[in-house]
């Protein structure tokens, strides 16, 4: 039967089938190769039994799992007010910056500035530098809550970032674009938002997607000024139950949101590239 | 008076000198060609006429207005002179009938309503009506050709210019967009061409000016500049742009 099947193909067909079949004996024994070392030779080490209890430990992750999760709808608030603040702070800094009227020029200076700033500084300063500095003013509450400073931080921080990808894309649009729009005669204002920006937008997606990702991350950087959010949640379980489980716990909890997010940013960018070419 | 007038018009990019004073009148209603080897500078003669280029010398009048003054404002010009890309340049977000829409909407302030109806009807009248709603890469080479000399209709020019229109085309969908140029002709539309369909500037043009470094170095109807060219230059490239 398969002869005959065979038969019906074309020598290139065959050749492909062939090594299709070859490479996927060749993946599958290496993956298991792999999987049988890890397997076999971390027990053998001599620390493995005390890191399997204080890390791997079953009885203290179920106990654990549910206070995590609670306390991760902290990180996600957090993160649902920072996210569209941080886009249109971005987006205004990536304008600012390309503003071509003298007029503009502070404000050019002071983009240049900010993002020079924010960039340059690592995140976890920029957090304690505002999420301490200016509570210490003595603002009335709730001015004066870490929740808000801190997620001023987070938003000046990713603003920076935001606002370079932003520009890369309005650098992408081929100036083509532009030319075609002066020739009918719209204004610089109306060629930058009907014409540059819909396509630089879009041209960005995957690397904003990117950009959500690691900020979801780094809200648990706020637990370093006050709020209980996960990351925090799971310290105060470690010092509880002297146990370091409760991380690897809270590490699950990130990874079962990051990986499909990462996972559609690629297929964004994949499919992006593939249009192009 | 002619309805486009350039005198002396010099264009540099840097120490390269693309336009060398070029003179040309285009009277209302005439089509004019451009001929002349690639780098002979008809596009960029023609974005200066847009004032896409700013130029180093020399003046262009519309309607006996010096349109390149340095410093005035270019917009009040450019909405008089409507311009086509040899690669469409559509805004590939937008759908055909958005890609027409948006110039008349944002700088006549015209009401969509209003402004849907004279859009239409520029669509029906170029043969493409069921392909309004399209965008511009569903579109085959000509069709988008063809919108983007509706969204250039669009904006009611007085004068149009044709940038190698046909150059990113498949031969076979070249005629479907040389018979719009034919149709504005007829309407009476002044137009400016640069070309290298030779044949059709042959039987199409009013008036045909050869371009060689940056001079108009030989102009005169159709029939003169095909049939007893003057130049050397103009015969040698005759010679080989009709073999």
């Amino acid at each position: 039967m398969s002869d005959t099947k065979a038969a019906g193909m074309t020598r290139r067909e065959l050749f492909e089938q062939r090594q299709k079949r070859r490479s996927i004996v060749i993946a599958g024994t290496s993956t298991l190769l792999v999987l049988l070392a890890v397997v076999i030779l971390v027990p053998l080490t001599p620390g493995w039994e005390k890191v399997q209890k204080s890390f791997f430990n079953g009885a203290v992750l179920t106990k654990t799992f549910p206070k995590l999760i609670d306390a991760f709808q902290l990180n996600v608030l957090i993160f649902i007010w920072s996210a569209p603040l941080i886009a249109i702070l971005g987006l205004l800094v990536a304008l600012a910056r390309d503003a071509k009227s003298p007029a503009m020029f502070p404000l050019r200076i002071l983009g240049a500035a900010f993002t020079d700033v924010f960039r340059g500084v690592p995140v976890i300063l920029t957090v304690y530098l505002i999420g301490f500095g200016i509570p210490g003013l003595g603002l009335p509450r709730p001015w004066n809550s870490p929740y808000i400073w801190g997620s001023v931080a987070l938003i000046l921080t990713y603003s920076a970032y935001v606002a370079e990808i932003f520009r890369a894309g309005i650098d992408s649009v081929h100036p083509s674009q532009r030319s075609a729009a002066l020739s009918l005669g719209l204004s610089e204002r109306q060629i930058m938002w009907d014409v540059i920006l819909p396509q630089a937008v879009r041209n960005v997606v995957p690397s904003q997607m990117n950009m959500l990702i690691a900020l979801q991350k780094d809200v648990s950087l706020l637990s370093f000024i006050g709020p209980v959010e996960i990351f925090r949640q799971a310290g105060v379980f470690k010092s509880l139950l002297a146990n370091f489980t409760p991380y690897v716990g809270a590490a699950i909890i990130f990874l079962i949101i990051t990986v499909p997010a990462t996972r559609y940013a690629d297929y964004l960018l994949a499919r992006q590239s593939k249009e192009r070419s | 008076m002619a309805k486009l007038e350039l005198r002396n018009v010099v264009k540099r990019f840097g120490d390269v000198t693309v336009c060398n004073g070029v003179n040309l009148d285009v009277e209302e209603g005439q089509m004019i060609c451009l001929i002349g080897s690639s780098g002979a500078g008809k596009s960029t003669l023609l974005r200066c006429i847009n004032l896409l280029e700013h130029t180093e010398d020399g003046e262009i009048f519309l309607d006996g207005e010096d349109i390149s003054i340095p410093g005035l404002d270019p917009q009040a010009a450019r909405k008089k002179i409507g311009m086509v890309f040899q690669n469409f340049n559509l805004f590939p977000h937008m759908t055909a009938f958005e890609n027409a829409m948006l110039a008349p909407m944002r700088v006549y302030k015209r009401s969509r309503l209003d402004l849907e109806k004279d859009i239409r009807l520029l669509f029906s009248r170029f043969g493409l009506s069921d392909r309004m709603e399209n965008y511009p890469d569903q579109l085959s080479g000509g069709q988008q050709q063809r919108v983007a000399i509706i969204r250039a209709l669009a904006m009611q020019p007085e004068v149009m210019l044709f940038d190698e229109i046909t150059s990113a085309l498949d031969p076979q969908l070249v005629g479907e967009v040389l018979d719009v140029l034919l149709q504005l002709k007829n309407q009476g539309m002044t137009m400016v061409l640069a070309t290298h369909e030779i044949k059709f500037a042959r039987h199409a043009a009013d008036k045909i000016c050869f371009l060689k470094d940056g001079k108009i170095i030989e102009e005169g109807p159709p029939d003169q500049i095909f049939g007893s060219p003057k130049r050397t230059a103009t015969k040698k490239f005759l010679a080989r742009a009709l073999k």
